[in-house]
C-alpha cells in the first residue's frame, strides 16, 4: 500500500529581548547557574509577573512577516504539570487567545521550481522552562540537577498545520522560518543553544484516505539535518507498522541521534492533562491597528523579496541570490562590494566559493578580514587586467591572512601582470626551445599539446603572465 | 452527576493530592453541587455581550525591556532542600 505523510511542527523561537518576559532578569546564556533568577521567576508565592512590552513588539513582528491575523485580544493561560524545571508548577503561556492565527510559510522546492504554502494554525508567546542536568563532570548523577536562568525566558512558539508532507519540505520549512526570524532580528535562530527549536507531528494514511491516521510527536531534534533523518525514520517505522497490521500507538517519542531511531518516552497519557485557565495575574493584551501598523513600518526586507530583487536587479541566477540572501549580513556585504563597482556575477562566484569557504556562519561576515573594498579592490584590478585571475586567488589568500589591501599586497610581492609582448615572447621562446618535442607534435596536428605549452609559460612566469596575450603570442610563434 | 468520583480523583493525582474515601465522596458532591449552580448561570441570555477573562478592567499592564539585579550569589537557593555547585538538587528524573 502506498501511504502519504502528513507532518505539522511546532517551533519554538527564543526571542531577541534583554530580560526576561515577565521579571527583569537577563536572558544572557551561559551565565553561572541560577546567576539571573528572582522571586518571580522562581516562582516565590506572592509575586506578580509583569509583561515585557518588547516581547509584544517582537512577536507582533514575526507574525506579520508570516502574513498572519494579529488577535485584537488576547491572553496568557496557565498550563498546569508538575516536572522539576517548572518553579511554578504552571508554564505561563497562550491557549484560547494566542496573539496570532492564521498566516503561512511559503515554500519553494526542487531549486525555486514548485512554489508550496504551509498554513500556520497559530504563533504564541510563552515562557521557557528551566535545564536540568543529569550528569556531574560527564557521568550521569544520582540526582538532578536544576538551573532555572532559562526559566522565563521569552518564545514564540509557531504551530503549522499539518501540511507538510516529506522531510525535505520539513527542512525546507525550517531553513524559511528561521532566515525570515533572523532578518527580523526576531531570534538569533541557535539550535545547539537551544533559541530555535522544533517538535513534529507525524502520521501516515493510505494515499487518498479522507481522515488522517494516528499521529505521533517527536522530540529531541536540535538541527535541521536531525528533524529531516527523525521524520525519515519515523515514516519508515509507521509504514512498516501499518503493513504488518498493527497500530500506530499516540505517543511521544524521542529521537535517539546516536543511533538514528526514535524511541518511545512512555510517559503516562494523563499528563497531557494541562487544566489550561486563563491567568488571573496578567490582565489582557489590546492590540490596536496604530501599534500594528507602527510595526508594520519597521519591517525589513525580507528573504524573498530580497531574493527576487538580486535576480531582477544584479541579472543574478536564482541559485546565487538564494545562497547570498540566506542571512542579511552576507547580502549587505555582496550589495556594498558590487556598489564599489565590480560585476555582480563576478562578485557572487567569489563569496559563493572562496569565502563561504573562509566565513562557516555568514552572519559573521562583519568580522572576515576581507571586506568588501578589499573584495572590490581587488577584482577591479583583475578587470583592468593588473593581476591575472589566477594571481586573484594568491591575492585573496594573502588579504584573509593579513587583511592588506590587494594594492599593498600586489606591490610588495610583484604580482602584477606581465602583458608586455617582449617580455612574454622571450618566455615563449624558451619553453618552445624546452619542448621541441611537443612543438613538432603540434605542428603534427596534435592541437591538445597547446594548453600544455600555455600552462609551461604560466610556470615560467608564476602565473603573471596575460594568459590572452600569451594565447595570442604562442599561437602566431607556432605558425611562425 | 456531571463529575464521577474518578474525575475527582483523577484531577487529585494530577495536583498532588491524596485524599481519604470520604473527602473523594464530599469533594464529588461540593463540586457536583457548583457545575449545578454554574448550569444556573449558563441559562442567562448573554447575547452581544462580550466573553471576559479578566475580573479587573484593565488591558495592556507592561514594563521595559531592562535587565534589573538578579538576586545575589546563592541567595535563590537559600530556600532549597538540596543544592549543589549552584543548582537546586532534585531526585533523578529519568529522561523519558
Amino acid at each position: 500500500m502506498r501511504y502519504e505523510t502528513i507532518i505539522g511542527l511546532e517551533v519554538h523561537a527564543q526571542l531577541l529581548t534583554d530580560s526576561k518576559i515577565f521579571c527583569g532578569c537577563s536572558t544572557r546564556f551561559g551565565e553561572g547557574p541560577n546567576s539571573n533568577t528572582c522571586p518571580v521567576c522562581l516562582g516565590m508565592p506572592g509575586v506578580l509577573p509583569v509583561l515585557n512590552r518588547k516581547v509584544v513588539e517582537l512577536t507582533i513582528k514575526a507574525a506579520l512577516a508570516a502574513n498572519c491575523q494579529i488577535v485584537r485580544y488576547s491572553q496568557f493561560s496557565r498550563k498546569n504539570y508538575f516536572y522539576p524545571d517548572l518553579p511554578k508548577g504552571y508554564q505561563i503561556s497562550q491557549y484560547e487567545l494566542p496573539i496570532a492565527r492564521g498566516g503561512y510559510i511559503e515554500l519553494e522546492m526542487d531549486h525555486g521550481q514548485s512554489k508550496k504554502k504551509i498554513d500556520l494554525n497559530r504563533i504564541h508567546m510563552e515562557e521557557d522552562a528551566g535545564k536540568l542536568l543529569h550528569e556531574l563532570d560527564g557521568v550521569p548523577a544520582d540526582h538532578s540537577y536544576v538551573d532555572f536562568n532559562r526559566t522565563g525566558v521569552p518564545l514564540i512558539e509557531i504551530v503549522s498545520e499539518p501540511h507538510i508532507n516529506t522531510p525535505e519540505e520539513a527542512g525546507e520549512y525550517l531553513r524559511i522560518l528561521r532566515s525570515m526570524l533572523q532578518y527580523l532580528e526576531v531570534c538569533d535562530g541557535n539550535m545547539e543553544q537551544g533559541s530555535f527549536r522544533c517538535d513534529a507531528n507525524i502520521s501516515l494514511r493510505p494515499k487518498g484516505a479522507p481522515v488522517l491516521g494516528t499521529k505521533v510527536e517527536i522530540k529531541n531534534m536540535n538541527s535541521f539535518r536531525n528533524v529531516m533523518r527523525a521524520l525519515e525514520y519515523e515514516t519508515g517505522r509507521q509504514s512498516s507498522l501499518l503493513e504488518s497490521g498493527e497500530k500506530i500507538l499516540q505517543e511521544t517519542r524521542l529521537w535517539d541521534v546516536n543511533q538514528g531511531i526514535t524511541e518511545s518516552m512512555r510517559s503516562k497519557e494523563e499528563a497531557h492533562d494541562y487544566r489550561y485557565f486563563p491567568d488571573p495575574d496578567l490582565v489582557p493584551l489590546v492590540i490596536d491597528d496604530a501599534w500594528i501598523d507602527e510595526i508594520r513600518s519597521t519591517l525589513p526586507e525580507l528573504p524573498r523579496e530580497k531574493k527576487e530583487r538580486f535576480v531582477k536587479e544584479y541579472a543574478l541566477p536564482e541559485y546565487d541570490a538564494a545562497i547570498l540572501t540566506a542571512t542579511r549580513q552576507l547580502a549587505d556585504y555582496f550589495e556594498e562590494c558590487v556598489r564599489l563597482g565590480p560585476q555582480p556575477k563576478v562578485v557572487s562566484n567569489w563569496i559563493m566559493g572562496d569565502i563561504l569557504r573562509h566565513v562557516p556562519d555568514t552572519r559573521d561576515i562583519s568580522q572576515f578580514p576581507v571586506t568588501p573594498s578589499h573584495l572590490a579592490e581587488m577584482l577591479l584590478m583583475v578587470d583592468k587586467g593588473t593581476i591575472s585571475g589566477k594571481i586573484a586567488k594568491i591575492v585573496f589568500e594573502e588579504m584573509v591572512a593579513s587583511g592588506r589591501m590587494p594594492q599593498f599586497i600586489v606591490a610588495e610581492k610583484g604580482l602584477v601582470q606581465v602583458s608586455d609582448e617582449g617580455a612574454l615572447e622571450k618566455a615563449i621562446q624558451e619553453v618552445l626551445n624546452a619542448n621541441a618535442d611537443q612543438v613538432e607534435q603540434y605542428r603534427q596536428g596534435k592541437e591538445k599539446v597547446f594548453g600544455f605549452l600555455v600552462g609551461q609559460v604560466m610556470k615560467a612566469t608564476k602565473g603573471k603572465a596575460n594568459p590572452q596575450v600569451v594565447n595570442e603570442l604562442l599561437k602566431k610563434m607556432l605558425a611562425g | 452527576m456531571k463529575i464521577t468520583k474518578h474525575d475527582v480523583e483523577h484531577v487529585a493525582r494530577l495536583a498532588r493530592l491524596r485524599f481519604s474515601e470520604d473527602q473523594l465522596d464530599l469533594f464529588t458532591d461540593q463540586l457536583n453541587t457548583i457545575l449545578t449552580d454554574f448550569d444556573k448561570l449558563q441559562q442567562l441570555d448573554t447575547t452581544g455581550v462580550e466573553p471576559s477573562t479578566h475580573a479587573a478592567n484593565l488591558s495592556n499592564a507592561f514594563r521595559d525591556d531592562q535587565i534589573r539585579p538578579s538576586l545575589a550569589g546563592e541567595e535563590a537557593l537559600k530556600n532549597a532542600p538540596a543544592h549543589e555547585r549552584s543548582c537546586f538538587k532534585v531526585p533523578r528524573i529519568i529522561e523519558g
